[in-house]
């Protein structure tokens, strides 16, 4: 009886925590709340530990080698681009070209043309089910380190083309998003735009697809936070950004002590920016469902 | 079989197509155990993320406020920050405070290699997104089929094991796929600490014998069709443990 009693105030404490659901705020729970905390906290605590075993030892405490190092992972060494703004700005660059060209890819998919569709189907299979690595040695290593045009030598930096090559599992799944969007809208809006002589691409441009940004929202944001995951990849490929200059420092450091630190850091980086985007994520997700 | 591999190597000398992984029996072999070694992984990992998924669904609909804000927090620290950090955060940080044991050879080294490190780091990684699975096949459980099983005296581990859990199995198991699918895809990266997959592998035989492009396609169909059998065997599964009555 009791675990009844319990199940039923449950499920009345979930309405009304949906009701209140509406506005972002409430989106950050205490739940939330202490799960940013663990993730600050983990350095700093590591950090205590370690400091004490540090006096001893006569050189910089963890905090200041931590300190002295942070500027580095962030932004890159000094004139040049790279650390974590590197992953942020490889992740904009492939979401962006993954998203244009995913996109003439799933309008393929769902194309009146049988040859276009199966074409534009099997891509967007292949690419989605190769793994993310395999595809970033595919380009980094099978594109040249320039291209000659117009006898000019333009060179491709790897950032570029990591970008490039982390791009294609987006593309795929942008495609498969878009398939999915348009086939989420019912079928009597098609019908009812051909009744009404709206050609084809008039109902996809005008009815069909100003449905579907809403609905295709909450997953793009889903995996643009998948692709920033991705980013520290592109550190086996030999670019420059915050995973590789984090393992640069410790194999300045040569110290064992700074391990924990050093990468809990790199952790909590990446979790303070992708963390709000799910829960952003997840908000719009809610405001945007499908009530029936 | 000797003279399929005598003709590749014919396409070699007459076409420049350098299939040498394949004619090469010291290749063949490496890459033989190379794409044994990713097998192995993805097996292990996919049996322990399972159980993570299923263990951890169980502790979320605990009484205990505690426990579910842990079990939250592991979900959401596995699933914001990126698999490859976790990883070295694993092997690199976590490796090096582990007991050391002497080997066979009389040297002192760290109790868990690089693989059973990859196993662990994909496995927690993969079971974070495995709890929230399983949680909302929990949540598509009618309360009315709950309450029955409480209702006939079930404990609450009884009624998770016997009733509860079978059901959202069944309706979680297309999320569950393109989560295994992921998690097969992902154990390539084993290959930046150094476990003999078969990516580490292929980018040792391309090194060794300069057949970077032939290596990547024969690479890229290798996991595709690992990918396929598992896509294959879930839905047969899908098909196999369908209740009657229910979709379509």
């Amino acid at each position: 009886m009791t675990s009844l009693e319990a199940c039923v105030r449950e499920s009345k404490a979930r309405i009304s925590a949906a009701a209140s659901g509406e506005r972002f705020a409430s989106a950050f729970t205490p739940t939330a709340a202490f799960v940013i905390l663990v993730a600050c906290a983990i350095p700093i605590l590591t950090l205590e530990a370690r400091a004490q075993l540090q006096s001893t030892v006569g050189t910089q405490s963890v905090l200041q080698s931590l300190i002295k190092w942070f500027p580095l992972i962030l932004f890159g060494p000094p004139r040049e681009f790279g650390g974590f703004a590197l992953n942020i700005a490889v992740s904009f660059l492939a979401m962006a070209l993954g998203t244009a060209v995913g996109i003439v890819l799933g309008l393929g998919q769902i194309s009146i043309h049988r040859p276009l569709r199966n074409l534009a189907w099997a891509l967007t299979q292949f690419f989605r089910n190769a793994p993310w690595l395999v595809l970033l040695f595919f380009v980094m290593l099978l594109t040249p380190f320039q291209i000659r045009l117009f006898g000019f030598s333009i060179p491709l930096p790897g950032w570029l083309k990591a970008s490039v090559g982390l791009s294609l599992p987006i593309m795929a799944n942008m495609s498969e998003i878009v398939r999915g969007a348009v086939n989420s809208i019912p079928t009597a809006q098609w019908e009812s735009a051909e009744s009404l002589a709206f050609t084809r691409l008039q109902t996809l441009w005008r009815i069909i697809l100003p449905q579907c940004v809403r609905r295709m929202i909450p997953p793009w944001m889903n995996w643009y936070a998948i692709l920033t995951m991705a980013t520290p990849l592109i550190s086996i490929v030999g670019v420059n950004d915050a995973m590789t200059l984090t393992q640069d420092a410790l194999s300045a450091e040569q110290r064992t002590d700074l391990l924990m630190p050093m990468y809990s850091l790199l952790l909590a980086l990446f979790f303070l920016y992708c963390y709000p985007i799910a829960r952003w994520t997840l908000w719009l997700e809610r405001k945007y469902a499908v009530k029936i | 079989m000797d003279s399929f591999w005598e003709f590749l190597r014919h396409v070699h000398d007459a076409y420049g197509i350098n299939l040498v992984h394949f004619y090469d029996s010291f290749e063949r072999g490496r890459l033989l155990k190379g794409m044994l070694t990713t097998l192995q992984l993805s097996v292990l990992c996919i049996g322990l993320s399972i159980l993570i998924g299923i263990f951890g669904a169980w502790l979320q609909g605990s009484r205990f406020r505690v426990l579910k804000t842990l079990v939250q927090a592991y979900i959401q620290f596995f699933r914001n920050t990126p698999p490859l950090v976790q990883m070295f955060f694993f092997y690199f940080a976590l490796g090096p405070l582990m007991p050391r044991v002497v080997n066979d050879y009389g040297i002192a080294q760290p109790m868990l290699g690089s693989f059973a490190w990859a196993m662990i780091s994909l496995s927690f990684f993969a079971g974070a997104f495995n709890i929230e699975i399983f949680r909302s096949g929990i949540d598509a459980v009618q309360s009315a089929t709950v309450e029955a099983a409480d209702a006939l005296g079930f404990s609450r581990w009884q009624a998770y094991r016997y009733v509860i859990l079978p059901l959202a199995v069944r309706i979680c198991l297309p999320a569950l796929n393109n989560n295994l699918v992921n998690l097969v895809k992902t154990t390539t990266q084993a290959y930046a600490i150094a476990v003999p997959e078969t990516l580490f592998v292929a980018s040792q035989i391309w090194s060794d014998r300069i057949n970077v492009l032939e290596m990547m396609i024969t690479l890229l169909l290798f996991y595709l069709f690992l990918v396929g059998i598992l896509v294959w065997g879930m839905i047969r599964l899908e098909r196999a443990l369908a209740i009657p009555g229910f979709g379509r």
